[in-house]
């Protein structure tokens, strides 16, 4: 599993909270703004939104487990998105998602074990008319074919090795 | 250097001096479609060609980016203006040609080639334009989202002055009489829905636009906020005049990042000009806008749900005994519009709700945006007249069957909707059409399938979408759904038994009867409408445990023809499992096991040479 934990401190989200006043309404915003920085939702969280906006904590976790923008476990570090939209279901969505398990030993909703990716399946990004569509972080994918599809993953395997060259030679060292 | 030779709509009239001071701008799309298609790119390599060039000082010209055009299928679009002329999958590589071309001949190869071989030049020669008739989407294409300006001198914002100097009720009887009814998929009259909001007095009002579009396979109202966001403002704004409201929501979906952008953007923008905030356009009103991010749940775009979420509730609908216009957010009178409603409402203003009831039915005024996808040679966002007939959108505007396979059905109405067969292809698309034939107008999606498509998977995967998405309230929605996708994976997977079929449609009449909300009481229809028009393909399913589209894997089996296979090789490349051999000049084949009956061979086979058999089981 990706490293947790480690790096989020409560004054990281008390610093995001305070952003928005401290109304009940804010409660969702707040942690998809938390969702965002840290890629999922950390234990504190709730405490943190409850003292700025009062909202009781079980209220708040229903809140987390209600809505799918927000995750209690980390995700990967990058969030392969694959639309099952009724488009892309038609164009073979269901076929790259075989071809992502194949590649990367990953089902919806998990991620690899080296923590560089995680895969969601979604249902409609709203590009059909470029189906199947698979969006990584926030790139765009129109048209993916079993072919196209080691090169995509290859690509941002690269880039987040490239992003992360000293540490991952330190582990590789150790 | 000589005077531009580029044919113009206006003639080659305007020569000589006028010439020199042409201006020309170059409109490259960057919808979401076109972006992911790399538009951005073709943008910047036309900017960087354009200053290399030197152009300015013959031709002046500018570069705009632009919303969707809709046709995003053959992305990124580039249009020359006032020339309009359309180049289609532009690559950053053609910028060169298409600068050159500004002072010479249009650049072939990248206008869009007819069903006739023919290449066209102007937009409104293509077959999937020509027969739109614009209203939501008017603006779209043309204007730079990010730019208020560009829209003021499109008539922008001068529907909100008029409204301003209207009388509430005249303003309302304008909506009245256009007969706008709700876009998002009930259907609502709009200007009923005001009228009522205006007869509750409460402390104060509010105005929501949902956008919180979750139908897979519809983008119009992603397409709308995105490329024409001060549309959408402006349809906003006259509707809290219209009430009396000072503040207002825009709730959108957390995945689209661009819409709430550019909302956000043009919200700012409309602050700072003093047209929205603390004084509307100087007529002493207030209306303040805020954009709210869904939180990725399908059930929010029902209104009740929606409001809930906004009040940082969970996204639940609530029984409507007292409806929202009465006591909606925070208990306060509240008036929903859907994206693509409020879109109508400027163009209804300006011209008048009798302009807007010329166009469509009686029943079902004005245009509606379709999203037409799936199996379909032109797919993309189109807006034609209510009562136009599903024939002329699938085949006179979509081309017809991508590959020219037969048609099987039209999905209409997101997941909530009904399939539709061949033999009603002719029905008028307007509310109530649709829905007496089980199907609905839905949010406007229509996703168009093929003989390959499998009636009984598509009904299992709405329903799978539709578990996944009930908020789990009500009984009937919960469990009705579970319970019927436990039956239809069943019948998929080859286990269907005698009286599943009356089962699910009992089910299904206990959910529409019983439901707490709009999502529950829809979300039989995808099983209901097939079962309606498709009832031997799930027979053969049960009774012949075969899959007639060769879809299900459980029950197809794949080969192939060595009689017609060219030994190509496309299927090796496309086969997941890897288990398709052969060599050039000898046939090639499938191995007897390993198949996981994905069917990706089929689909990449030009030379139709796979065949779907029924699995046998030893």
């Amino acid at each position: 599993m990706p490293e947790p934990e480690k790096n989020v401190t409560v004054q990281d989200i008390e610093a995001i909270a305070r952003k928005y006043p401290a109304e009940k309404r804010f409660a969702l915003a707040i942690m998809q703004d938390v969702q965002r920085e840290f890629s999922y939702l950390p234990q504190p969280v709730f405490e943190v939104i409850h003292r700025h906006i009062g909202t009781p904590v079980a209220h708040l976790y229903a809140l987390a487990t209600f809505y799918k923008a927000l995750s209690l476990k980390p995700k990967g570090q990058n969030v392969i998105k694959l639309c099952d939209g009724t488009a892309c279901h038609m164009r073979g969505a269901s076929n790259l998602s075989k071809g992502i398990r194949a590649a990367l030993d990953i089902e919806p909703g998990e991620s690899s074990a080296d923590g560089l990716f995680s895969l969601e399946l979604v249902n409609c990004v709203g590009s059909c008319a470029l189906a199947p569509v698979m969006v990584i972080n926030e790139t765009y994918y129109g048209k993916v074919t079993m072919e196209s599809l080691p090169a995509i993953i290859a690509e941002h395997r690269r880039a987040s090795c490239e992003d992360t060259a000293a540490s991952c030679e330190t582990e590789v060292v150790a | 250097m000589s005077a531009p030779t580029h044919p113009s709509p206006q003639g080659s009239k305007r020569s000589g001096e006028q010439a020199a001071v042409e201006q020309r701008t170059l409109l490259v799309c960057c919808g979401s479609g076109c972006l992911a298609t790399n538009a951005a790119a073709v943008a910047d390599a036309l900017a960087e060609q354009l200053a290399l060039s030197g152009f300015d000082a013959l031709v002046k010209t500018g570069i705009k980016r632009t919303g969707c055009n809709g046709f995003c299928e053959n992305g990124p679009i580039v249009k020359v203006m006032p020339d309009d002329i359309s180049y289609y999958k532009v690559k950053p590589k053609d910028a060169d040609a298409i600068v050159a071309s500004l002072q010479g001949e249009p650049v072939q190869r990248l206008l869009y080639r007819a069903d006739d071989g023919k290449r066209v030049l102007r937009h409104l020669e293509n077959p999937f334009y020509a027969p739109q008739q614009r209203i939501a989407l008017r603006h779209i294409g043309t204007i730079d989202p990010e730019s208020l300006e560009d829209y003021r001198a499109r008539d922008g914002y001068q529907a909100l002055e008029k409204a301003l100097s209207l009388s509430a009720d005249a303003l309302i009887s304008e909506v009245e009489a256009s007969g706008l009814r709700g876009r998002g998929g009930a259907g609502f009259p709009t200007g009923r829905k005001w009228r009522t909001a205006v007869g509750f007095e409460t402390a104060c009002s509010y105005v929501v636009c949902n956008g919180d579009e979750g139908d897979p396979g519809a983008f119009m109202d992603r397409s709308l906020l995105e490329g024409d966001p001060h549309g959408i403002l402006e349809g906003l704004a006259i509707a809290a005049v219209a009430i009396g409201a000072e503040r207002g929501f825009l709730y959108i979906r957390d995945e689209y990042r661009l819409a709430q952008q550019n909302i956000t953007k043009a919200i700012a923008q409309t602050e700072a000009a003093g047209l929205l905030g603390d004084d509307i356009m100087g007529s002493g009103r207030k209306l303040h806008l805020e954009v709210v991010r869904g939180g990725g749940a399908f059930v929010c775009g029902e209104s009740t749900a929606l409001m809930a979420s906004i009040e940082g509730r969970l996204g639940e609908p609530r029984a409507k005994y007292v409806r929202s216009v009465q006591r909606g957010l925070w208990d306060q009178s509240t008036v929903l519009n859907n994206v693509e409603t409020l879109a109508n409402i400027p163009w209804i203003i300006l011209h008048g709700g009798a302009a807007f009831a010329a166009t469509g039915t009686e029943g079902s005024s004005g245009a509606k945006v379709f999203s037409l996808v799936g199996k379909i040679k032109r797919s993309g966002l189109v807006e034609v007249p209510m009562g136009s007939t599903l024939r002329h959108l699938i085949f006179d505007i979509g081309g017809g069957i991508k590959g020219s396979r037969p048609f099987k059905a039209v999905q209409t109405g997101g997941p909530s909707g009904g399939c539709i067969p061949e033999n009603l292809l002719d029905l008028s698309v307007d509310f109530d059409t649709l829905t007496a034939n089980g199907a609905m107008m839905g949010s406007g999606g229509m996703i168009v399938m093929d003989d390959h498509d499998c009636m009984v998977e598509v009904a299992r995967y709405y329903t799978n979408f539709l578990a996944e998405e009930s908020c789990g309230k009500c009984t009937p929605c919960r469990e009705g759904l579970r319970h019927m996708l436990r039956i239809l994976t069943d019948i998929t997977e080859g286990r269907g038994q005698a009286g599943d079929l009356e089962l699910l449609e009992q089910m299904g009449t206990t959910m529409r009867e019983n439901s707490l909300c709009a999502l529950g009481k829809s979300a039989p229809n995808p099983v209901l409408s097939t079962l309606r028009f498709f009832r031997d393909e799930y027979q053969a399913h049960i009774h012949d445990k075969t899959c007639p589209a060769g879809v299900c894997p459980a029950l197809t089996a794949f080969s192939i023809d060595a009689a017609v296979c060219t030994s190509c090789g496309a299927c090796v490349k496309a086969c997941p499992a890897g288990i398709i051999s052969g060599s050039k000049g000898a046939p090639y084949r499938i191995a007897a096991s390993g198949c996981i009956a994905c069917g990706s061979c089929r689909e990449v086979c030009r030379f139709d040479a796979v065949r779907a058999e029924r699995k046998l089981h030893t």
